[in-house]
This record gives C-alpha cells, structure tokens and sequence, in this order.
C-alpha cells in the first residue's frame, strides 16, 4: 500500500471534501449476513447507505418491514439513508415495490427507473446510475423533476463526469462508483437460474449461493462477466480510490461503494483516510472473491482494463 | 425495397454517433434523406428519423443539430431515448412528433406516463423484455400508442441498460451507438479452430466446419464453474408471426421489423412476409395460422437458424 507519512501532508491546505456512500447490496444473502453487514456498517465512516433490493423482486430474505428497521438503526448511527428501488420494473411486483419505496416520505429515495421518478411527484430523490444522465441537459430535467443527486453512468470517463459536474444544477450533489463490481447490464431472463437449467420462477434462489456473483470466464481463462440473476456484472472490481480527491475537487461529492461479502468496510476505511488525509490516495489494493481491478472506464477505453497510476 | 414490399414507415439514421447504428457505410447523407422522404411520402408511408442514443457531454450540440435536420428533412416523427434531447426537441421544433425508443427502458406505465407528460411522446417502442401478458396490460394502461419488435435479431438485455459493449470495447449502444462494434473484432485461426476475439477478448470459438457467428457479446461461449456454453443467450432470431393475431387484438400500433445493417433481400423477404401476415391477420384473426412459406422466408434469415417468441411467451420462465 503506497503511503505517506501524515507529517509530508500539506497541512495548510483544505483538504477537497467528499461523502462517502454505500450502494444497495446488490447480491442475495441470507438474511443473517444481511442484518451481520448492517450492523457493521453502522459503525464504519459511511455518510449514506443506500438499502433495498434493486435486482430481483423474487428475493425475499430480508422483507420490508425488515429494510426499515434496519434503515432506522442506520439512522439512529447518524448515517443518512436512501431507499432504493428495483432497476428492470415489468412485473406487478416489481411496480409495488417501486411504488411502496416512492409513497413514503421517511427516507430519500433512489428513483432507477422513469416510472420511479414521476411517482416521486417532485419530492427530493437521487437519480440512479440506470436512468443514462449523459449531459447536463438531462441533469437539469432531473433537477427540476426533483433530483438532489444523481448517480453518474459507470461508463462515464473522468473528463466527462468532471464537465458535467461542472455544469450541474446549484444544489445537486452528483455521485460515482468508486469500488465494487460494475452493474453492466439488465435482462427479463435469469443467468444464475438459466446456469442451473432452472426456470426463473422456480429458480430455487441459486443465487445466494453466490455472495459475491457467479464468474464467466472466456475460453482461455479470462474472468469476464458476473452472473447476479437478472444483471450482469463486470467480473473486475472497480477501483477508483486512487481518484478519490481528484473526483471531489471535480465537484463529485459523493463516492459510491457497492457492498461485498469481504473487502468493503476496508475500502471506506482507506477513503474516509484520504479523506483525512491521514493516507494519500492510491488504489485499494483490494477486491472481492480473487477479482482483478478495472478502471478503464475512468481513463476513456474499455471498462475491463486496468491502468495502474503512474 | 421495404417500401416496395409493403411497409407502412421506415427508420433512417444519420451517418453518426446520433443513431444506435452508427456502422461504417451505414445511414444516409442529408441529400439521400431529401430524396429518400420525398419517395416515401409519394408511397404514402412515413418516415421516422432515429436519434436514439444518448447525447455525451460536450458534443451536444450535435445531437441538437440531428434533430433539427430531422424537423427540417420532413421526419414523420422522431424516435428519441434522451430526455435532455426530447426536450430540446419539444422546445425547439413543437411540432415534431416525438416517439420514446426502446432504449429508452420504459418498461412500465409510470415510465410511459413520466415521457407523455413532459415531451408530449405519442408512441414508445417497448424492450424486448416484457412479455406478452404484460404488453397486454400496458396497452390496456397508457393512450401512447405501443410499438413492438416483430421480427429480427433479439436483445436479451433490457435496452439502453446494457454496457457489456462498452466493458469489452469502449464503445456501446448509449454511449457511440454501437454493440461490439467491427473495428473491434477480430479473427483468428488456430489448428483450425476459429477464433472470434474482441479487443482481445476470446468472445468463441469454432470448431473445423461449425458455422461461425458475429462476436455479440452476449451471444458468446463462456465458462461458468467448468461448464462452457451460451451463458447469456444462444444466437437466435425473435419470430412474432404467430402472436400478430394477440397484439392486434391488444391495439398494438406498430410491428417492428429490425432492419437497418442488413442486406436490400432480407428488407424485402422480411417486410414482404410481415405485410401479408399483417393483412391476413387483420382480415380474419380468428383464423390465422402463419403460412409454411412464410416460416421458411423468415426462417432463411433468422440469426444462428434458429427463431424464438424471445420474451413474449418466456419460455424461460
């Protein structure tokens, strides 16, 4: 881990400021190491928790009336909480769950799909990294539709996110993956279900199986795609830590971790460092379950590839 | 050709990013438009300009420009996924009507309602995710007008949700228009075995004598815990023919034919088959069954010989 001496910081200097931001779980585990992770993260430097089940309405370990209590621990923790709804919404279940996230007025909502936004009605919500905010044009309709904040696309290049934060509406916090398995794509069909020969509506839940996602490799060995059900994933793990500060002095004031079934608190642990400046920013070093690090997206090629800082 | 054969609009894009087929020697020049709309509308059929991507940050204004050629070109109307864009396009040009595409994602009511609302949008082109009970449903639920794929090579990721291009290559449908875009691919032969790579990345391979395919990403060989195969979706074509009597009956206002990046014969046998298959199923519902020949023509050109209700009748499910 490169690191410097906290004594070799510039003191002086105004350390650029940044939230740190825990994405909604997007595995299926049981409900233990649900309840296990939140618990811990109730005690970690996380600013905001996203909760909720945005992949599957058929996975059920953890029910509402059990996101609650767990969102008023978090808050009870001091964290601020967000509820997230479902990304693909085409099922009645789908819709009420969608729904059900948009009535209440507890918590901030994390709207992941159009039909999510306009059943928010102008109240405050977040924009979720699916809805394809490209330009500042669509940030502002957002803004005025009600978004506080926007997740920027995992696709989107460093050049370009720092230019459509520059151009952001005043008031809107915008917010970046930093770690975690990219979510790549969305399909009615399930992988994890169509691995096991299984059909989706009787899919026997394989995938919690999977804490961290099931790997397709190519023919010559090559991790390549995640299986989590329905979304299909990078099978590298994002890891932007090192842009952290760069992100922040851009004007992104919020950094996304999406939850692992190891690794994650380690990470906000290092960018809550940064943030300090208490550790100079520098990649993690860490990921899930063996994965290899990506950060191509950031440096305008391929999402797959890793540049390690010069 | 598709004119010739009986279709009631055709799409055009213009030869950049602005269009999610944005190929080498694919789409049109304004001139060829100019010449192209005239034609059309002699026919008595529309044309519906494609701008379909998303507008990036700093070249907005090309996207601008797209649609302000399409108001200007005389589009029928114009099929968008980018609210920002939609939204110049309704401040701009009130005139010009406005259809949601499907890589828009609205895959629901709500979502619909949410375009209707703000751009006015008078028809949406549903992903190719939804089956058709819940096509029914929809239709039953929105006044904007539902347009669905009939035919033509199938999606099994919801649109405008997929970046399995852009991981691979850089380049994606929302971000350049393209999926697994050509200068991308390439080809390799090892002990006779072929090898179909992009950027690099080992997408399949075939064995001596086995047909080989275009390397779509989601469309490949790969390995998941030993056991290789199509994880994603085997290279199949979506073949509504038989379902024409249901979504005509659920007042379905378009079938859509995937066209553009294909051959003049595949636009004429395709547009021809579904035209009759059309007339006859609006003749007499009730009694429609899609003729053999029919089956086979399409057959002829369906991706990887085989075809699929795809998301419709979900066999999957």
């Amino acid at each position: 881990m490169p690191e410097i001496a906290a004594a070799a910081m510039p003191q002086a200097v105004a350390m650029p400021d940044f939230g740190i931001a825990l994405g909604p779980l997007l595995y299926y585990w049981p409900r233990e190491a649900v309840m296990q992770f939140y618990a811990s993260v109730a005690d970690a430097p996380v600013d905001r928790v996203y909760l909720g089940e945005t992949v599957c309405t058929r996975r059920h370990e953890v029910r509402h009336a059990q996101w609650l209590e767990i969102a008023q621990m978090l808050r009870d923790a001091g964290k601020e909480v967000v509820l997230s709804t479902p990304v693909l919404v085409e099922s009645d279940t789908d819709i009420a769950w969608m729904r059900r996230a948009c009535a209440q007025d507890d918590y901030l909502v994390e709207a992941n799909d159009l039909g999510a936004v306009r059943c928010m009605a102008g109240r405050p919500f977040v924009g979720g990294p699916h809805l394809n905010v490209y330009h500042a044009d669509t940030l502002a309709w957002l803004a005025g539709l009600g978004a506080a904040g926007c997740v920027a696309p995992v696709e989107m290049d460093g050049g370009t996110l720092a230019a459509l934060a520059a151009a952001r509406p005043t008031g809107m916090r915008l917010e970046a993956f930093v770690w975690g398995r990219l979510p790549l794509a969305f399909s009615a069909r399930c992988f994890t279900a169509r691995h096991h020969r299984l059909r989706k509506d009787s899919c026997e839940f394989r995938c919690m199986d999977y804490p961290d996602g099931l790997v397709a490799a190519t023919g010559e060995g090559q991790a390549f795609f995640t299986l989590n059900g329905v979304q299909t994933q990078s099978a590298t793990c994002l890891d932007l830590c090192a842009e952290a500060l760069a992100m922040a002095r851009m004007g992104v004031g919020m950094l996304r971790v999406s939850p692992h079934s190891s690794g994650t608190l380690q990470v906000v642990q290092q960018l809550a460092a940064i943030r300090a400046g208490e550790q100079a920013p520098a990649a993690s070093g860490i990921t899930p379950a063996g994965a290899q690090p990506c950060n191509g997206y950031w440096h305008g090629s391929a999402g797959i590839a890793w540049e390690a800082r010069a | 050709m598709a004119l010739q054969h009986g279709a009631d609009a055709v799409y055009l894009g213009l030869r950049d990013a602005t269009n999610a087929r944005n190929f080498g020697g694919l789409n049109f020049t304004e001139a060829d438009i100019r010449t192209g709309v005239a034609e059309a509308h002699a026919c008595g059929a529309e044309v519906l300009f494609a701008i379909n991507t998303f507008a990036q940050m700093g070249a907005v204004a090309q996207w601008q420009r797209a649609v302000d050629a399409a108001a200007d070109l005389g589009a029928d109307a114009v099929i968008m996924a980018d609210a920002g864009l939609m939204g110049y396009a309704c401040e701009r040009h009130p005139e010009l009507r406005l259809h949601l595409s499907v890589q828009g994602s609205a895959t629901h009511a709500d979502a619909i309602e949410l375009m209707r609302e703000r751009f006015h949008i008078r028809r949406v082109v549903l992903p190719r995710v939804l089956s058709l009970a819940q096509i029914g449903k929809l239709a039953r639920q929105t006044s904007v007008e539902l347009e669905v794929f009939g035919f033509g090579s199938l999606c099994v990721m919801a649109e405008g949700r997929c970046l399995l291009s852009s991981y691979a290559t850089g380049d994606s449908p929302n971000n350049k228009g393209v999926c697994s875009p050509a200068h991308a691919v390439r080809w390799t032969e090892q002990d006779g075995t072929m090898q179909a790579r992009l950027s690099g990345i080992l997408i399949d391979s075939y064995a001596p004598g086995e047909p080989a395919g275009y390397p779509t990403l989601c469309k490949g060989r790969f390995e998941v815990e030993g056991e290789r195969g199509y994880v994603l979706e085997e290279p199949t074509s979506l073949n509504a023919l038989s379902l024409l009597p249901a979504l005509i009956d659920m007042g379905i206002a378009a079938i859509k034919i995937e066209g553009r990046q294909r051959s003049p014969r595949y636009v004429g046998d395709v547009v021809g088959v579904l035209r009759a298959a059309i007339d006859a199923a609006c003749a007499d519902p009730a009694r429609f069954v899609p003729r053999q020949e029919w089956q086979s023509t399409l057959g002829r050109h369906a991706e990887g010989d085989q075809v699929t209700q795809g998301a419709y009748d979900r066999p999957w499910r």
